[in-house]
C-alpha cells in the first residue's frame, strides 16, 4: 500500500482504544470516582470500536508497509473482542462490588488486553503477532491474579505466567527459525512462498513450534495443563474474557498463519498436526469434563473440547471451514460469556458456590437465571437452533468438504459425550431440590450482559445468515 | 412457485402460543390452561383446513411454502405435506388438545412451563412432519428433544432424572451421526449437481446415485437415528424408562406421536434416499422388527405395572410398522402408515386410561386392582375398547393395520418368504394374551382391595371429552378405513416408485 493512500481513520480502532487507555489512567489517577466512571468509559470505547469495525468492514487495507491489516477478517475479530469485552465489563460491575476487590487497573488491563488482541488479529508480520500476543498475555497474567488476597488467584496467576512464558518461548524460537529460513518476517511474503519454503525442514520445524505455542494459547490438548487451574482460580469475569476473547485472538493468529492453505490452495502440511490435536482435545475435554463438580472447571474442560472443534476447521483449512471457525468463535464467545456471567452472579464469598450443588433448584430461586443458564448449556452442547449448533455445523461441513469425514465423526462422538455434562447442569437447575439456601445477588448490569449474550445466541442460531454473510464476504481477503 | 402459507400458520401457531405463555403471571393457572388448550385447538382447526383443501389425487407434495433461510448454505425454510405426513400432522394436532385436557387436574407444578413445553413440543413435531428440507428436519428433530426432556424431568415419576437423561442421550447419539450423513449428502450433492443443497426433493435424485459401499454407511447413519426413535429392538431400552417415568401427557405424546417420527423418517428418508441399501438391509431389519414384535409382547406379558405393560406393547406394535415399511409393497406400507395412526390412537387411549386410574389411586401395579368393573363400569368399558383396538379386533382400527401389513409382507418380493409373516402373526396372538389378561386381572373378579371402593370414581365429563373423540376414530378406521387409505395411496406409491426405479435390477 503506497504511503499516499494512508489515512489515519483506518487506524481508528487502535487509536480509540489506545487513547482510551491513556485517558483511563488519567481518570484513575485524578478522581476518586473512577470506580463508577471507568466501567462506563470502557464500555463506550468497546462499543464504539465494535460498531466501527462492523460498519467499515469493507475498508480493507494493509498499512505500515505490510505490518497491519485493517478491515476484512480483523474487523470481524475486533467486533468479537470488543463486544465480548463490553459484556465482561458489564458483568464485572456487580461482581467486583460483591467481592470488594475493585482496583482501577482492572478496566485498564482489560482495555490493554483488547488492544493486544486487536494487534494480533490485524497483524501481517510475525513480529506484530508477537507484540500483540505479549500485550494480551501480560495483561491476562495480571488479571488472573486480580483478587490478590486469594491464594487460588495467586496460584492461577503464577501458573498462567510460567506456562504462558514457556509457550511464548516456543513461539519466539519458532519465529527465529522461520526468519532464518525465509529471510523475512512478513506474513504475506511467507504465504506467497509457502510452497517453496515448506520443503525446508527447518522452516517446517519453526512453523510447528509457532503452532505449538499457539496451541497453548487456544488451550488444545496436549498443551492444556494450565487451563483448569487458571480458569478455576481466576476471578470469574476474567475467566470469561480469557476463555472467549483470548481464545479468539489466538485462533485469529492461527487463521492468519494458515492463510496459505486456504487462499492459495497450498498443500496443508500441518493437516496431521491439527487433526491430531483436534481429535484429542475434543475427546479429552469432553471425557474429563464429565467428572467435574466445579462449574468453572467444567467449563475449562469444555473450553478444551471447543478448541478441538475449532481446530477441525484448521485441519480442513478450506474457505468453508475457516468461516466456520470464525462463526464458531463468535458463537462460543457469547455462550461462554453468558455462562460465566451467570456463575459470577451465583458465586459467593471466597470462591464459594461455584460447585454444581449450588445450582440445585436454581429455578425456584431465580427463574430468569435458570432459563438463561439452561439456554447457554444447550447452546454449548450444540442443540439446534442455537448458535453453538451452527458453529459445529459449519466446521463439520468444512471438514467433510476437505475429506476429513472421520474427524467430523470424532466430533459428533465427543458432542454426544459432552451432552451429558451440559445437561447435568440443567438437571440440577430444574429437576433437583435446592441443597443450599442463599439468595443470588442479581446485579442489573450482569443480568443485562446475560440477556444480551442470550439474545445473540438465539439470533445467531435462528438467523445465522446475518453473521455468516459478513464472514463469507471477507474470509478470502 | 406458488406459495401456500397454511402450513406455516399451522407451524407458527404453537410457537407463537408458547412464547405468549411466558407473558402470563405464574398465578394465572386457569388462564394458562385454557390458553394452551385454545392454541392447540386453533392448530387443530388449521390442520383440518389443510385436510379439506388437500387434493388426494395428486402424488406430489402440496401446500408448499419455500423461503430462503440460510442463503450461504442454500438451506431454505421449505414445508409441504403429502398424504402420509398429512395424516401424522392430523394425529399430532388431534392428540395435543386432548393431552392438555387430560392433565387438567394432574399437573399442578409450574403449569406455565408445562404449557410452554407442550406447545413447543407440538411445534417441533409438526416441523418434523412437514419439513421438506433435510436440514430443517434435523433442526426440528433435535429441538423437540428439549421440551420432552423437561416434561419427563420435571413432571415425571420417581426415577425421572435417570429416564430423562437416558432419553436425551440415546436420541442424541443417533441423530448426531445422522447429522454427519446429512452434511456428507449435501457435500456429495454439490459435487454432482454443483450446488450444495439440503432440499429433499433434489436429494431424492442424488441419493440413489451414491456408490453402494458409501450408501450403506449413509443408510446406516440415518437408520440408526430413526431406529432409536422407533424404537427397534435392541435399541428400545430407553423407551420403558421414559414412558413409565413421564407424566400421562408425556406418555401419550411420546407413544402417540414421537415414536412415529422414527417410522416416518424411515419412510421419508431412508427408503427413497438410499433405495439400494434399504433393499439390501430389508431382511436383516425385518428380522429385528419381528424379534421386537415377539420380544415386546413377551415382556409385556410378565409386567406387573400397567404403564410398563403398555410401554412394552409399543415396542411390539412399532415392530409391525417397521416390518410393513421394509416389505415395500403398497399394502404393507399403507398398512404401516395406518398402523402408525392406530398405535397413536389406541396406545394413546391406553396411557390416558392408565393415567386416569392412577390419578385416583396413585397405584399402577396390576395386583392392586381387581374387580373394578363393579365400581367403575364405564371406565371398564372404555378400557375394553382401547385394549381391543390395540389387540387388533376386527371392526376396530388395529385389525386394519396389522392385516394390511401381514398381507403385504406375505406378498413382498423384497423379503420373499412367508416365514416373516408367520412369525409376525404370533405377535397378534401374544397381544391378545397380554392385554386381555391384564384386563381380566384389573377389571373382573371380586373387588380385591376394599380401599378401591373409596378411591375410585367413574369417568368425569372432562374425561369423556378426552376419550370419545379417540374412540370415534378407533371405530371409524376399523369400519371404513377408506377415508384414510385414499389419502396415503398415491404418496405410498410414489415412494415405492422411487425405490423401484433405482433398484430395477434388484426387483427382477
Amino acid at each position: 500500500m503506497p504511503a499516499s493512500n494512508f489515512e489515519y481513520y483506518q487506524l481508528l480502532p487502535f487509536i480509540i482504544i489506545g487513547l482510551g487507555i491513556v485517558i483511563s489512567v488519567v481518570i484513575e489517577i485524578t478522581t476518586k470516582k473512577s470506580e463508577e466512571i471507568l466501567p462506563w468509559f470502557s464500555m463506550i470505547l468497546f462499543f464504539t470500536v465494535a460498531i466501527y469495525s462492523i460498519v467499515y468492514i469493507n475498508n480493507h487495507a494493509v498499512l505500515f508497509g505490510g505490518m497491519v491489516e485493517v478491515g476484512g477478517k480483523p474487523a470481524i475479530f475486533n467486533f468479537i473482542f470488543n463486544i465480548g469485552a463490553m459484556l465482561i465489563v458489564m458483568s464485572s460491575i456487580g461482581y467486583l462490588k460483591k467481592y470488594g476487590s475493585y482496583f482501577g487497573e482492572y478496566y485498564i488491563l482489560i482495555q490493554s488486553s483488547v488492544l493486544g488482541m486487536m494487534i494480533m488479529a490485524g497483524s501481517k508480520d510475525i513480529l506484530m503477532v508477537f507484540l500483540g500476543l505479549e500485550l494480551m498475555s501480560i495483561c491476562f497474567y495480571v488479571l488472573a491474579g486480580i483478587n490478590r488476597k486469594k491464594s487460588s488467584a495467586n496460584e492461577a496467576s503464577m501458573k498462567y505466567f510460567l506456562l504462558g512464558s514457556f509457550a511464548t518461548g516456543f513461539i519466539v524460537y519458532g519465529i527465529a527459525l522461520i526468519y532464518g529460513t525465509a529471510g523475512n518476517t512478513n506474513i504475506t511474503y511467507i504465504t506467497n512462498n509457502f510452497q517453496t519454503l515448506s520443503s525446508n525442514i527447518i522452516f517446517i520445524t519453526g512453523f510447528v513450534l509457532f503452532l505449538i505455542g499457539f496451541s497453548f494459547k487456544i488451550a488444545a490438548f496436549p498443551f492444556h495443563m494450565w487451563v483448569p487451574d487458571v480458569y478455576q482460580g481466576s476471578a470469574t469475569t476474567v475467566t470469561g474474557l480469557m476463555s472467549t476473547a483470548g481464545k479468539t485472538a489466538a485462533f485469529s493468529v492461527l487463521i492468519i498463519a494458515m492463510a496459505a492453505t486456504f487462499t492459495l490452495n497450498a498443500p496443508n502440511v500441518f493437516k496431521p498436526y491439527f487433526s491430531a490435536i483436534a481429535a484429542l482435545s475434543m475427546l479429552f475435554g469432553s471425557i474429563v469434563a464429565i467428572s467435574q463438580d466445579n462449574l468453572k472447571r467444567m467449563l475449562a474442560y469444555s473450553s478444551i473440547a471447543h478448541a478441538g472443534y475449532m481446530a477441525i476447521g484448521l485441519a480442513a483449512s478450506n474457505t468453508a471451514s475457516i468461516s466456520g471457525i470464525i462463526f464458531y468463535l463468535a458463537a462460543y464467545t457469547f455462550m461462554n460469556i453468558g455462562a460465566f456471567s451467570v456463575i459470577s452472579m451465583i458465586e459467593g464469598e471466597g470462591d464459594s458456590r461455584t460447585n454444581i450443588d449450588s445450582f440445585a433448584g436454581l429455578n425456584a430461586k431465580s427463574p430468569v437465571l435458570a432459563a438463561f443458564m439452561s439456554l447457554f448449556m444447550f447452546a454449548l452442547a450444540g442443540i439446534p437452533p442455537l448458535a453453538g449448533f451452527f458453529g459445529k455445523y459449519y466446521v463439520f461441513v468444512g471438514a467433510i468438504e476437505g475429506g476429513l469425514t472421520w474427524l467430523a465423526i470424532v466430533g459428533v462422538i465427543s458432542s454426544m459425550i459432552s451432552v451429558y455434562f451440559y445437561l447435568r447442569v440443567v438437571v440440577y437447575i430444574y429437576f433437583r431440590e435446592s441443597i443450599e439456601e442463599f439468595k443470588p445477588e442479581i446485579s442489573v448490569y450482569s443480568l443485562t450482559a446475560v440477556m444480551i449474550s442470550g439474545a445473540l445466541v438465539l439470533i445467531f442460531g435462528i438467523f445465522p445468515d446475518i453473521l455468516l454473510n459478513i464472514i463469507n464476504s471477507v474470509v478470502n481477503l | 412457485m406458488e406459495q401456500n402459507l397454511l402450513l406455516t400458520y399451522l407451524l407458527f401457531t404453537p410457537i407463537v402460543g408458547s412464547v405468549l405463555v411466558l407473558f402470563f403471571k405464574k398465578e394465572q393457572i386457569k388462564i394458562v390452561r385454557w390458553f394452551g388448550l385454545f392454541i392447540s385447538l386453533v392448530a387443530f382447526i388449521i390442520s383440518l383446513l389443510v385436510y379439506f383443501n388437500f387434493d388426494s389425487t395428486k402424488s406430489e407434495f402440496q401446500f408448499i411454502h419455500q423461503v430462503i433461510w440460510i442463503s450461504s448454505l442454500n438451506v431454505s425454510y421449505n414445508v409441504g405435506v403429502d398424504g402420509i405426513s398429512l395424516l401424522l400432522v392430523l394425529l399430532t394436532t388431534f392428540l395435543t388438545p386432548l393431552t392438555f385436557l387430560s392433565t387438567w387436574n394432574s399437573i399442578e407444578k409450574n403449569i406455565k412451563m408445562f404449557t410452554f413445553s407442550m406447545l413447543f413440543l407440538e411445534a417441533g413435531m409438526l416441523g418434523v412432519f412437514i419439513s421438506l428440507d433435510i436440514f430443517l428436519f434435523y433442526i426440528f428433530w433435535e429441538a423437540m428433544l428439549i421440551p420432552m426432556y423437561f416434561i419427563i424431568g420435571i413432571w415425571g415419576g420417581e426415577k425421572r432424572i435417570y429416564a430423562s437423561i437416558k432419553f436425551f442421550i440415546y436420541t442424541m447419539v443417533g441423530s448426531l451421526l445422522m447429522l454427519v450423513a446429512i452434511i456428507w449428502l449435501a457435500v456429495y450433492a454439490s459435487d454432482i449437481t454443483g450446488k450444495f443443497t439440503t432440499n429433499l426433493l433434489e436429494l431424492y435424485k442424488v441419493g440413489p446415485t451414491i456408490p453402494h459401499q458409501i450408501q450403506e454407511w449413509m443408510f446406516g447413519a440415518f437408520f440408526l437415528s430413526f431406529a432409536i426413535k422407533v424404537p427397534l429392538f435392541p435399541l428400545h431400552t430407553w423407551l420403558p424408562d421414559a414412558h413409565v417415568e413421564a407424566p400421562t401427557a408425556g406418555s401419550v405424546i411420546l407413544a402417540g406421536v414421537l415414536l412415529k417420527m422414527g417410522t416416518y423418517g424411515i419412510l421419508r428418508y431412508c427408503l427413497p434416499l438410499f433405495p439400494q441399501s434399504a433393499i439390501n438391509f430389508a431382511p436383516l431389519i425385518s428380522v429385528l422388527a419381528i424379534i421386537g414384535i415377539i420380544y415386546g409382547a413377551l415382556v409385556s406379558m410378565v409386567q406387573t405395572d400397567m404403564k410398563k405393560l403398555v410401554a412394552y406393547s409399543s415396542v411390539s406394535h412399532l415392530g409391525f410398522v417397521v416390518l410393513g415399511t421394509f416389505a415395500m409393497t403398497v399394502e404393507a406400507v399403507q398398512g404401516a402408515v395406518i398402523q402408525m395412526i392406530n398405535h397413536g390412537l389406541s396406545t394413546g387411549a391406553l396411557f390416558l386410561l392408565v393415567g386416569m386410574i392412577y390419578e385416583r389411586t396413585h397405584r399402577r401395579d396390576i395386583a392392586y386392582y381387581g374387580g373394578i368393573a363393579r365400581i367403575v363400569p364405564l371406565y371398564s368399558v372404555a378400557l375394553m375398547i382401547a385394549s381391543l383396538s390395540s389387540v387388533g379386533l376386527p371392526g376396530l382400527n388395529g385389525f386394519i393395520g396389522e392385516f394390511l401389513i401381514l398381507l403385504g409382507t406375505f406378498k413382498s418380493p423384497v423379503l420373499n418368504s412367508w416365514w416373516y409373516t408367520a412369525f409376525a402373526a404370533t405377535g397378534v396372538i401374544f397381544a391378545a394374551v397380554y392385554l386381555l389378561w391384564m384386563y381380566q386381572r384389573v377389571v373382573f373378579g371380586e373387588v380385591k382391595n376394599p380401599e378401591l371402593q373409596k378411591q375410585l370414581t367413574d369417568l368425569t365429563t372432562r374425561e369423556y371429552i378426552v376419550l370419545i373423540p379417540i374412540f370415534i376414530f378407533i371405530v371409524w378406521i376399523g369400519i371404513y378405513p377408506g377415508t384414510f387409505l385414499d389419502l396415503t395411496d398415491l404418496s405410498t406409491k410414489s415412494i415405492l416408485q422411487q425405490v423401484s426405479t433405482f433398484t430395477f435390477d434388484l426387483f427382477k
